[in-house]
């Protein structure tokens, strides 16, 4: 049973939803594309190529390609996610 | 000994630059530094009224740039500290009445004559504040704590880099340590590890910023106030002294006083 004084001095919401906590998440967010100084375009472009020259290797889910820049402290780096396709169950269905 | 360009700016308007500079500026004439300020936001002048100079403008910085005046007659000083001067932004030119290179020249006479140069940047990242940074040794970028004011010191941090005039240091100001500590404002630490620099200053939230301006009377020169306190020190950091951070005492209220009496946490 919550008493009258921890109810008048309780912190109004629990941690992690305080507004200053959504402030700082959305921040981050925000600054991730803000960082970015690549046009859209021109990462499709680089996506386009990049596809094209692991196409020549190993096979993959076009679709599901992801290529996007991550900032760590000021410092940025060009992420490519290329999931490989599983291959071919050559075990024949009866 | 040659003078050191200091460049405030922010970003976003209405941070505290221009009383950033005002404060900072006088507490540097207290400890003794020779210091002019110079209000660079052509247009939008603002520094004489914090300074509480503006009565007496003959000359500003357009006239200087173009020759029609001597530096020396464009140079306002202020007779409460021994040696700090403010020279006006023009009111009736825009940004487009002097150059970076102005600005380089103009540093250049200074620097003999002043330990501090002092800069005060019109918001944005256009050319008024590319002719504040152009002769910066060193950058102060003001923020709240506001996702839009952090938002845009990021991206002015970003940019006084890539000019290689980096790295940045922080002024947090209108800190609330009440908010903070009940979880509704960004602390310090979180604006400190989302933009990646060094602080500064962290100026708390304080009536007598208002007061002063009113009256034109910074408040660093105000030995009682709690920010002209945090303005004196980062006027000692900027000259090479190590000096803790100002952690204003967070009033706690009647019940959790009374809650902790009672044995109950709060």
């Amino acid at each position: 049973m919550s008493s009258f004084f921890e109810r008048v001095t309780r912190t109004r919401e629990p941690r992690n939803t305080t507004s200053g906590s959504v402030a700082k998440d959305r921040l981050k967010l925000v600054l991730i594309h803000d960082r970015t100084d690549i046009p859209p375009a021109i990462m499709e472009e680089l996506r386009d190529d990049l596809m094209g020259v692991i196409a020549r290797y190993v096979d993959f889910v076009r679709e599901d390609v992801e290529v996007h820049i991550t900032r760590e402290s000021r410092r940025s780096r060009l992420v490519a996610e290329i999931p490989l396709r599983n291959q071919p169950r050559t075990r024949s269905r009866r | 000994m040659s003078g050191q360009v200091l460049t405030v700016t922010s970003g976003k308007g209405g941070v505290g630059k221009t009383t950033t500079v005002a404060n900072v500026g006088a507490a540097l004439a207290a400890e003794g530094n020779r210091v002019v300020c110079i209000d660079v936001d052509l247009g939008l002048r603002n520094l004489d009224v914090v300074m509480g100079l503006e009565n007496r403008i003959v000359y500003d910085l357009v006239h200087v740039i173009e020759g029609q005046c001597r530096l020396r007659q464009a140079m306002i000083k202020d007779k409460r500290v021994p040696e700090l001067y403010l020279i006006p932004a023009a009111q009736t030119r825009d940004k487009t009445a002097i150059s970076p290179s102005d600005m380089v020249r103009l540093a250049e006479e200074l620097r003999s004559d002043f330990d501090w140069i002092v800069l005060d940047s019109p918001a944005g990242i256009e050319r008024g504040f590319r002719n504040a940074l152009a002769p910066a040794d060193k950058v102060l970028v003001v923020t709240n704590p506001e996702v839009s004011a952090v938002r845009d010191a990021d991206r002015i941090i970003g940019l006084v880099e890539a000019e290689r005039k980096g790295p940045a240091q922080l002024v947090i100001n209108r800190v609330r340590p009440d908010m903070i500590q009940r979880g509704d404002m960004l602390s310090v630490d979180d604006i400190l590890d989302i933009l990646a620099v060094d602080l500064i200053g962290k100026i708390p939230e304080d009536e007598s910023i208002i007061i002063g301006s009113n009256r034109g009377s910074p408040v660093a020169l105000d030995p009682d106030s709690n920010a002209g306190q945090a303005f004196r020190n980062i006027a000692l950091r900027l000259n090479g002294q190590e000096v803790d951070f100002f952690e204003p005492v967070v009033k706690t209220s009647f019940f959790s006083r009374l809650g902790k009496l009672m044995g109950r946490s709060s």
